[in-house]
C-alpha cells in the first residue's frame, strides 16, 4: 500500500553525534540510522566521524572501522567484501549498492547511510528479507526436466549458453527490488526485478523443460504486470545488470505464446 | 507491507504463493500497446481535423465531421482512447488501491466512466453523421 508518511513508530528522529577520535585530521562525517528492536525508541540518526587515514576506501571499510573503533553495537550484515555475496546491500548516499563496492569519496558528505528502502528492519541496517527470499524460491530457481537424465551433462550450445549472461551474474543483493516503487507498494503480490530477472533465467535456459509451467505461474497482473519500466532496477543494480530489460524479455516471451 | 504484518503465523512461502496466478494480464498489456499505437496515428489524424476546422461556420463544422471518412476517424479515435484509457486507470487503481472495497468500487466506476464517455462521444458523431 502507497504511504506518503512514516508510521508513528517508524518515524526518524536525530540521534547521537559519537567524538572524533583524537589526533586525527582527516575526518569524514557518516550519518548512520540506527534502530534497536530492544529499546523501544524510534529510529535515530547517528552521526560517526571516520579517520580515513586508518581505514579502507570503501563504505564497508568505515563501517567496519566505526565498529572496531567507535561503537561496536552498530549493526549490519557483510562477509565477502568483493562485491560477490550481496549481504552488505544498503542505500548510501540516496542509491541501493553494495557497501564494499561502493567507495566513500564517490558520495557527498555527510554520507547518509540507511537499509535497504521499505522492507522490515530487524536491527540497524539489517532489513528482514524473508519476502524477498520466498518469493526467489517461488520461481523454483533449478532446472526441471521430463527426459530420462542423461548419462553426463545436460548439453548446451555456446549461443545458447550465452542467453544467460547478464542473468546467471545475480547475486541477490535485493538493491533493485527494494529501489523499485512498484515493489515498495505491492512486495506481496508483484515478485519484483530479482525474482523476475532469476524467472527469465530459467526460462532463457535451453536444457528446462518447464518453459511453459514457468511462464503459467508469471502469468498474473500482480506478480508479473506491476513492472511498468521505471527502470530504478537497472539503475541500482552494483553488478552493472539490467533487469528492466529481462522483464521485458519475459513480457514479450508471453505475448509471442498467444499472438 | 511495512509497519503491518497481518498474517504473521503464516509462512512467507505461503503468503507469496498465495493463490497463484491469475493466469491473465498479457491481453491488457497488448492491447494497451496496440492501442498506443493506435493513438499515435488516431491523434496526428485529429490534430489534422481539428487544425482544418479552425474559424469555419457552424454548418461546416457539421458538415465536415458528418462526412463518411472524417466521422471514421473520430470514432476510431474515441474508442480507442476510451479502451486505452480504461485499462490504464484499470493498472494505476491496482498499483495503489489495496482496500478490497475502495478497489472494487474504484474499478467499477473506472468502467462505467470509460464506457459512457466512450458512448456518448461516438453518439454524438454518430449523431451529426446521420443528422437526426
Amino acid at each position: 500500500m502507497v504511504e506518503i508518511t512514516l508510521p508513528k513508530n517508524s518515524k526518524v528522529t536525530e540521534g547521537k553525534t559519537w567524538p572524533r577520535t583524537s589526533h586525527a585530521t582527516n575526518l569524514t562525517e557518516f550519518k548512520i540510522y540506527r534502530w534497536n528492536p530492544d529499546d523501544g525508541a524510534n529510529p535515530h540518526i547517528d552521526t560517526y566521524y571516520v579517520d580515513r587515514d586508518n581505514c579502507g576506501p570503501m563504505v564497508l571499510d568505515a563501517l567496519i572501522w566505526i565498529k572496531n573503533n567507535v561503537d561496536p553495537t552498530l549493526t549490519f550484515r557483510r562477509s565477502c567484501r568483493e562485491g560477490v555475496c550481496g549481504s552488505c546491500a544498503m542505500n548510501i548516499d540516496g542509491t541501493n549498492t553494495l557497501a564494499c563496492t561502493k567507495a566513500i569519496d564517490d558520495n557527498k558528505t555527510p554520507l547518509k547511510v540507511y537499509p535497504l528502502p521499505h522492507q522490515p528492519v530487524v536491527k540497524d541496517l539489517v532489513p528482514d528479507l524473508k519476502n524477498f527470499y520466498a518469493q526467489y524460491a517461488s520461481i523454483e530457481p533449478w532446472l526441471h526436466t521430463v527426459s530420462p537424465t542423461p548419462e553426463k551433462e545436460w548439453k548446451q550450445s555456446h549461443e545458447d549458453r550465452s542467453k544467460l549472461d547478464g542473468m546467471y551474474e545475480c547475486i541477490l543483493c535485493a538493491c533493485c527490488s527494494t529501489s523499485c516503487p512498484s515493489y515498495w507498494w505491492n512486495s506481496d503480490r508483484y515478485l519484483g526485478p530479482a525474482a523476475l530477472l532469476q524467472a527469465n533465467r530459467w526460462v532463457q535456459d535451453s536444457r528446462d523443460e518447464a518453459t511453459g509451467e514457468r511462464l503459467d505461474n508469471l502469468e498474473d497482473p500482480f506478480r508479473l504486470y506491476r513492472c511498468h519500466t521505471i527502470m530504478n532496477c537497472s539503475k541500482a543494480c552494483p553488478k552493472g545488470l539490467n533487469p528492466a530489460k529481462e522483464i521485458a524479455t519475459l513480457k514479450k516471451a508471453l505475448v509471442d505464446r498467444q499472438v | 507491507m511495512i509497519g503491518q504484518r497481518p498474517n504473521e503465523m503464516r509462512t512467507a512461502a505461503r503468503r507469496v504463493r498465495g493463490m497463484g496466478a491469475a493466469r491473465s494480464g498479457t491481453t491488457h498489456f497488448w492491447h494497451q500497446r496496440v492501442t498506443s499505437v493506435a493513438g499515435v496515428l488516431l491523434t496526428v489524424a485529429l490534430i489534422v481535423i481539428v487544425v482544418a476546422l479552425l474559424g469555419r461556420s457552424h454548418a461546416a463544422v457539421v458538415q465536415i465531421l458528418g462526412s463518411p471518412l472524417v466521422a471514421i476517424i473520430m470514432l476510431l479515435f474515441i474508442l480507442n482512447s476510451a479502451y486505452h484509457m480504461w485499462i490504464g486507470m484499470q493498472e494505476i487503481i491496482l498499483d495503489y488501491l489495496h482496500d478490497d472495497k475502495f478497489k472494487f468500487l474504484s474499478l467499477l466506476a473506472n468502467t462505467f466512466f470509460c464506457v459512457a464517455v466512450g458512448l456518448a462521444s461516438a453518439f454524438a458523431i454518430l449523431k451529426l453523421s446521420f443528422g437526426v
